[in-house]
């Protein structure tokens, strides 16, 4: 556990993945092959922190997310939340766990269903639950409207009559109504304007703190991360590539992906110089067709003869950092 | 001082819709000097594509009203004949878009394209055309340029369309190059090879650019002045330093408040604008249009403030006196305080 944390260093884990792959199979014109999706990827997270998932499109993020409230079954691996594993359960036993885990979709337009009214929406979970009398549960859904910022005139509308933001504001508060310990967030900021993320950013903090959720914010923007996490994942190709405190990850990378990554910001900066920038060649490799040894190794500066050959392990460096490299950064050299 | 480039006179763009006057564009305007980057941001529906869009006289809707002026080389676009304004569309003007995969036909390859538009505009064989084809991918950094001028679009990734849609843009060497969100759609990985392309070709081949983002570190990466703009008004422009270090409007502070901060700090909080962005169709306008998310806002911001140059070289529309802005600027950011 890090300095940056505030969760309690010796929190219980809430959830664990262990060593959790998804491949999934495809037939192209050289027969049927696996797409590696996610390749073996085994964290935990504590109680009341927030860990956030970065990477490019196509990392496996988002599979790996979905993967950890089995929305999608994974390939081998095993997911435990609370320490009961949830990947080889009975769908009865699954759904009875159900309420301690939910999940924040990217898309606010896609996620919510256009011919049910907000109140609906956030009462049907509790419905499936049967979380009370139909009095309770309105109660309820009013209050969880309030919490994220609407008045009781919003409870009769339809999603359409809602902006960008609000929709995902109303995501939210579905994902709280059965009051979850943990919540998988995936990408709930990309598809908004500036302003408007800033607000649900807010939210977010806020509500960690009143109702101390521990949450999984899965994102393709550093410094978005950075802001809201305690921890940071770096993902590449289906690997976690780095795992670290969020402050000693964004101020110094140890994996040559982090590193290229975080300098790919757009920095606002009131230099006159513009600063040197470490770009990175060529695209995300085919996740059919993984490179040899070390993934990252074709677009790697300071990839040398063995990350071609032996693919490195994530292994905790002296400073408590994870880092998946033969060569990892040094510490304070940004 | 040179004559500017484009010079863009109290441009007004309306649509009629079956509710009532849609106000998209609200009198802007501004000059492009040659060789000069200009970024236009504003969040979504702030008219920053529309104000664009009408430049090249793109928009085709008969519904839509377009008043003002835009000089380009000293000529107003918008009264031209049709077949002069063709001679500049894609030869003296060129447009990228935002989404590459979009931008291109699906059924043509890459080399087509560009031939097709050299072709639209000069006399050259097709030989020629699809030799200069190889030369601009190469430029526009794909490798294997001789065999990728015969792939088709969805053989490109994002980024390479992207490049792709870059030479074709450039293909006529154009003396005013629109980038219209060029890199929103792509991975900051992928922005950051863009980016660093744009600024090497800008600086080699010496278009001017202007710039459409609603990302503040992407300006701040590329552009030489920066011109904010929210519900289709400007509402403060300055050069690059002086916007990015004194912002003057209350909507840039409240614009770069909502961004984590990038200097390795972390925020308890960010200093969120409240409320959601004015809509088009509003039709209370003679008042700041930022008011009634404003934290500052009086009677006074009735009626509409006028684009003032406090400085030389930095305007904005505010109504609060230019002395006390460093002071309301700090009040404005104070939620943003740095983690303990």
């Amino acid at each position: 556990m890090t300095a940056s944390s505030p969760a309690e260093p010796n929190a219980p884990i809430l959830l664990e993945a262990r060593d959790v792959v998804k491949h999934f199979p495809i037939r192209t014109a050289q027969g049927r092959q696996q797409v590696r999706a996610v390749d073996g990827v085994s964290l935990k997270v504590r109680t009341g922190e927030t860990l956030g998932l970065v990477g490019e499109s196509g990392c496996g993020k988002s599979t790996f997310g979905r993967c950890l409230v089995k929305l999608i079954d994974p390939t081998s691996g095993s997911v435990l939340f609370d320490g009961e594993d949830i990947t080889h359960m009975s769908r009865r036993e699954l759904r009875s766990r159900r309420t301690g885990f939910q999940m924040i979709f990217q898309d606010p337009y896609a996620s919510l269903n256009p011919r049910r009214r907000a109140a609906a929406t956030v009462e049907e979970p509790m419905r499936t639950h049967g979380m009370g009398t139909d009095q309770e549960i309105r109660a309820r859904a009013i209050h969880l409207l309030q919490t994220v910022g609407f008045d009781e005139s919003y409870a009769n509308r339809y999603p359409h009559e809602f902006s960008g933001g609000q929709r995902q504001r109303l995501g939210i508060a579905r994902a709280l109504a059965l009051s979850p310990r943990l919540l998988i967030a995936d990408e709930p900021v990309s598809a908004l304007d500036v302003s408007i993320q800033a607000q649900v950013l807010n939210l977010l903090a806020d509500l960690q703190e009143e109702q101390k959720l521990t949450y999984v914010f899965i994102a393709h923007d550093l410094a978005v991360v950075h802001h809201i996490a305690d921890r940071i994942g770096v993902m590449y190709l289906g690997e976690l590539v780095e795992l670290g405190g969020s402050t000693e990850v964004y101020n110094n990378p140890r994996h040559p992906y982090t590193e290229a990554l975080l300098s790919a910001i757009p920095v606002i900066d009131t230099d006159t110089e513009v600063r040197e920038r470490i770009v990175l060649t060529g695209d995300l490799p085919n996740p059919i067709d993984k490179p040899s040894g070390c993934a990252f190794s074709p677009r790697c500066r300071y990839a040398q003869d063995i990350c071609r050959v032996e693919k490195p392990l994530l292994q905790i460096q002296l400073d408590g950092r994870e880092v998946a490299c033969h060569f990892p950064v040094a510490t304070g050299a940004k | 001082m040179s004559e500017p480039l484009l010079e863009v006179r109290n441009l007004r763009v309306s649509f009629r819709t079956r509710t009532g006057t849609v106000t998209a564009v609200d009198g802007i305007s501004f000059t492009v000097d040659p060789g000069e980057v200009v970024g236009l941001v504003g969040e979504s529906g702030s008219g920053k594509s529309v104000s664009m869009l009408t430049v090249l006289r793109l928009i085709d809707n008969p519904n839509c009203v377009i008043e003002g002026e835009v000089l380009f080389k000293g000529n107003d676009l918008l009264t031209m004949s049709d077949a002069d304004l063709r001679s500049i569309r894609g030869r003296e003007i060129a447009m990228i878009f935002q989404d590459p995969m979009t931008a291109l036909t699906p059924v043509y390859t890459a080399g087509w394209h560009i031939s097709e538009q050299i072709r639209a505009h000069e006399k050259v064989s097709k030989k020629a055309a699809n030799d200069r084809a190889i030369q601009l991918l190469t430029s526009v950094g794909i490798p294997n340029a001789e065999s990728r001028v015969n792939s088709y679009p969805h053989e490109f990734s994002g980024g390479m369309r992207q490049r792709v849609v870059i030479a074709m843009a450039l293909s006529c060497n154009p003396s005013l190059l629109i980038a219209d969100e060029p890199t929103t759609a792509l991975d900051v990985t992928i922005q950051a090879q863009i980016l660093e392309l744009l600024r090497d070709l800008q600086s080699e081949f010496g278009a001017s650019i202007v710039l459409i983002t609603h990302d503040m570190g992407v300006v701040s990466q590329m552009a030489n002045r920066v011109m904010v703009m929210y519900g289709g008004r400007l509402v403060e422009a300055g050069s690059r330093l002086d916007v990015m270090r004194e912002p003057a409007h209350p909507y840039t502070w409240g614009l770069m408040g909502s961004i984590p901060p990038t200097d390795g700090t972390r925020a308890v909080r960010l200093a969120a604008i409240p409320g959601a962005p004015i809509s088009p169709s509003d039709s209370d306008r003679d008042r700041c249009l930022f008011a009634p998310r404003c934290t500052f806002a009086t009677d006074s911001c009735r009626p509409q403030p006028g684009l003032i140059e406090h400085r030389p070289g930095h305007s904005d529309a505010c109504i609060i006196p230019f002395g006390e802005r460093a002071q309301r600027r700090t009040e404005a950011l104070a939620p943003m305080r740095a983690r303990t």
